[in-house]
């Protein structure tokens, strides 16, 4: 069932590894790389929402008490 | 009113907010479990091609990323029609979602193609039609988003961001159809609906792999559209009680 006779022939690729590991692991590293970015950007961006809310009640409040 | 399932209640981003945050863990797991039982089959189990060698196993990424890199688009230029026929809110948000991973599958499809290009046509690149349209393809999407970043109003950013998408849609065909128009040094397609001219394993290892793509995509975009759900939405009550508590 498996094609390979050994873990370094399925390295070597016949030759050709250089070329398919470079695709590959290009490939992995981008989908791994653009979720943990959106998240993060997520998380920032959800923090600076918090605090220009907090900013304008903090406003709000002061002028509603002059 | 009545209470029958309706479909346009998600077109509201309040309504979609929490959809999409419910979907993404489903998402993200079968677009994991397709990668892998992909791979399995992919650089496991299918036989060596026999004009290639090994290196046609780039395949299985390169014809994926290609495929969601104009399907991406597609799905872009189809919301840039609705947003500008309908004035839609969410339309503008699911386009600029989609596109910074459209905009990497397609960089993706070049990378692979030129690792590809190099051993079997003793070149990285040629200015040949599919390569070509494949690049200003990148270049859209880099022009789209450069375009939207630039223009400060949202809902005029999505009306210049969409009407350059609509013109764009063109090139999606040229690319499609490259390998018939012209003579090209790529390979013709290797599947089409009524025959595949690929053994069994490496044709499923190779729709296993687009489905994951497909799956990997609609999750990443989904996290993208809920952040910009809350940037636009910021002055919204739904979003600010969001904010006042845990935001999921």
């Amino acid at each position: 069932m498996i094609h390979w006779n050994s873990f370094s022939d399925f390295l070597a690729m016949g030759g050709y590894g250089f070329y398919v590991w470079g695709s590959f692991g290009l490939t992995v590293l981008i989908m791994t790389v653009e979720p943990i970015m959106v998240a993060r950007h997520r998380k920032a961006t959800i923090a600076r929402l918090k605090r220009q809310m907090r900013a304008e009640t903090r406003a709000e409040n002061r002028n509603t008490a002059e | 009113m009545n209470d029958r399932f309706n479909l346009y209640r998600y077109a509201a981003p309040s309504a979609f907010y929490p959809l999409a945050g419910a979907l993404i863990p489903y998402f993200a797991a079968i677009s994991i479990v397709f990668g892998l039982a992909g791979l399995y089959l992919g650089m496991l189990v299918a036989p060596t091609d026999f004009q290639q060698g090994e290196g046609y196993r780039i395949i299985f990424i390169h014809v994926p990323a290609s495929w969601m890199s104009m399907f991406i688009y597609l799905i872009m230029a189809f919301w840039a029609a609705i947003g500008l026929a309908f004035n839609t809110r969410l339309s503008g948000m699911m386009a600029q979602a989609l596109a910074p991973t459209g905009a990497l599958m397609a960089f993706l499809s070049l990378w692979t193609g030129a690792l590809w290009g190099k051993p079997m046509w003793g070149a990285w690149w040629v200015w040949d039609a599919r390569l070509t349209s494949e690049l200003i393809l990148l270049f859209l999407y880099i022009g789209y988003m450069a375009l939207t970043a630039a223009i400060d109003d949202p809902k005029r950013a999505d009306k210049a961001g969409g009407l350059l998408l609509l013109v764009g849609v063109v090139n999606i065909p040229i690319i499609y159809f490259s390998v018939k128009w012209w003579n090209t040094l790529h390979q013709g397609s290797s599947v089409n609906l009524t025959k595949s001219s690929m053994a069994e394993t490496m044709l499923w290892g190779m729709l296993l792999m687009a489905m994951c793509f497909w799956m990997y995509s609609i999750a990443v975009a989904f996290m993208r559209v809920r952040t910009i759900m809350l940037e636009r939405e910021r002055h919204t009550d739904w979003v600010k009680t969001l904010l006042a508590g845990d935001v999921k």
